[in-house]
This record gives structure tokens, C-alpha cells and sequence, in this order.
């Protein structure tokens, strides 16, 4: 655990609490970006790059933009009037569930491996891999991308009034 | 405690705040935003096992983080646009006040 590790873990958790805890939806959606961003760090540091490049490009760049974009759209503030027995009940499923997961992980006995080296040539690696023995994942991702845009550009379309 | 360990805790606690949040909030854009976190943590546990585990030269966590980043992005395009979908219907976004379909 070194210590630019555990900047960025303490900033990317920070921001995920205030992504979740804001108020204004716009604010939650910036502190969803530095988070993003946090996470992308920790990718380099942990030394998958292209990871920490393409979530920097798709989600900070392309999927918080988009998010902006809704709010912009639906111009929805909550209600002040929380339910505060919903949220305790919220709290504290999530609080037990990082009870169970934090507890598996430290009693699960993970030793240290024995190459505690950085991988080299990740990137051509990764270029290689995704050419031969991912061809067909990545045809079907293609596939799912186009699918998936033609699909929200006509759930979002505006309808039509009869007029013929 | 060992790198790994670490990982796992901060993408444990990730998780948990992500939960939390598409637990209790009630707009649906920010129920996203939580769905969002919870992947990501998902994804950061792949990258820490990539990295510290048995075969790193397989490459095996990465191609799924790269896979599961492009299939986020779809469900993140899909999910706003049924967002905006539902706001010009319901004239909200507040998931308490969306229960016509309820029982």
C-alpha cells in the first residue's frame, strides 16, 4: 500500500460519499466525476493503463457528460421531505453488506503473491489478446454499442403527434 | 495487510456507498449515479486481482474491466434516455411519486 494509493483511495471515497449525500443533483454529478477520476488513478497505480485511460475517456469524458445532459433535461430537484426511517433502513443494509463483504476479504488469508513485479508490455498484450482470443467478445460489444444507441435515440425520441 | 486486502477493502466500502445511495435516494439520476459506483467497484476488484494475482500475463482482469466499461456505457446511454423517457410522461423523476404500475 503505497502512499499515492491511498490519496487517491481516500479521494475516490470521499467523493463517492458526497456523489450519494448532496444535495443539488449537478453537484452529486461532479462529485460522481472526481470519483470517476479517482478511480482512474488507481488503475494507473496499480498499473493497468489503458483501464485508467479508457475510464477517463468513456465515463469521465462520455457517460457524466451524459448525465449532466439528463438533469439538464429533466430539471428534477428532490424533495426535502426525506422518509428518515428509509433512510436508516438504507444505511443500514449497505452498512451490513460492507460488514459481510469486509469481513470475507480479512479473514479470507490472501497471501502475498509471488510476483509482485508490474507486468510489463501491458498494452500490445492487451492489443494482442483482444485481436485473437477476444475477437468474438469484442464483435459482440460492437454489436451491443450499436444496439444500444439506436435503442436510446428512440426511447428518448420525442412522439409524434397523430397529424396525418 | 497486504496490497490486495486493501483493494478489496476500498471496493468493499465503494460498494457499500453506491448501495447506499440507490437505496435511499429518490431521484432516479442519482440511483444511477449509485448503480454506477457499485460497477466500478466491480471493476476495480478486477484490476486488483489482475494485478496480484497467479497470472497477470493472461490479462484476463483487464479485458473484462475494458468489456465491462463498454457495456456500462450502454446501460448508462439506455438508462437516461428511459429516464427522460419517463420525465416527459410523468412530468418527475422522483421514484416515491412513479407508482402507477404498483400493485
Amino acid at each position: 500500500m503505497s502512499v499515492p494509493f491511498l490519496i487517491l483511495a481516500a479521494i475516490t471515497i470521499a467523493a463517492a460519499v458526497a456523489a450519494m449525500t448532496l444535495r443539488k443533483l449537478v453537484h452529486c454529478a461532479l462529485a460522481l466525476a472526481v470519483c470517476l477520476v479517482g478511480l482512474a488513478g488507481l488503475y494507473l497505480d496499480l498499473g493497468a493503463e489503458f483501464v485508467g485511460l479508457a475510464q477517463v475517456l468513456v465515463y469521465v469524458g462520455a457517460v457524466v457528460i451524459l448525465i449532466v445532459f439528463a438533469i439538464l433535461l429533466t430539471r428534477s430537484d428532490e424533495h426535502q421531505s426525506h422518509g428518515s426511517s428509509r433512510i436508516l433502513s438504507g444505511v443500514a443494509v449497505s452498512a451490513c453488506v460492507f460488514g459481510v463483504l469486509a469481513w470475507a476479504v480479512v479473514t479470507s488469508g490472501t497471501k502475498e503473491s509471488p510476483n509482485a513485479m508490474l507486468p510489463q508490455g501491458a498494452m500490445k498484450q492487451i492489443g494482442v489478446a483482444l485481436m485473437q482470443r477476444y475477437v468474438l467478445p469484442l464483435e459482440i460489444v460492437g454489436l451491443l454499442l450499436t444496439a444500444a444507441l439506436i435503442g436510446a435515440v428512440v426511447i428518448a425520441m420525442e412522439e409524434k403527434q397523430n397529424t396525418k | 495487510m497486504t496490497p490486495l486486502n486493501g483493494c478489496l477493502l476500498i471496493s468493499a466500502l465503494l460498494f457499500s456507498i453506491g448501495l447506499g445511495g440507490a437505496l435511499t435516494r429518490r431521484s432516479a439520476i442519482l440511483v444511477l449515479i449509485g448503480i454506477e459506483l457499485m460497477l466500478n467497484a466491480a471493476n476495480l476488484n478486477f484490476i486488483a486481482f489482475w494485478r496480484y494475482g497467479p497470472h497477470p500475463e493472461a490479462m484476463t482482469g483487464v479485458l473484462f474491466v475494458i468489456f465491462s466499461i463498454a457495456i456500462a456505457a450502454a446501460e448508462a446511454a439506455v438508462g437516461l434516455a428511459l429516464i427522460v423517457s419517463i420525465y416527459r410522461h410523468a412530468k418527475t423523476t422522483d421514484l416515491s411519486r412513479l407508482d402507477s404500475m404498483k400493485g
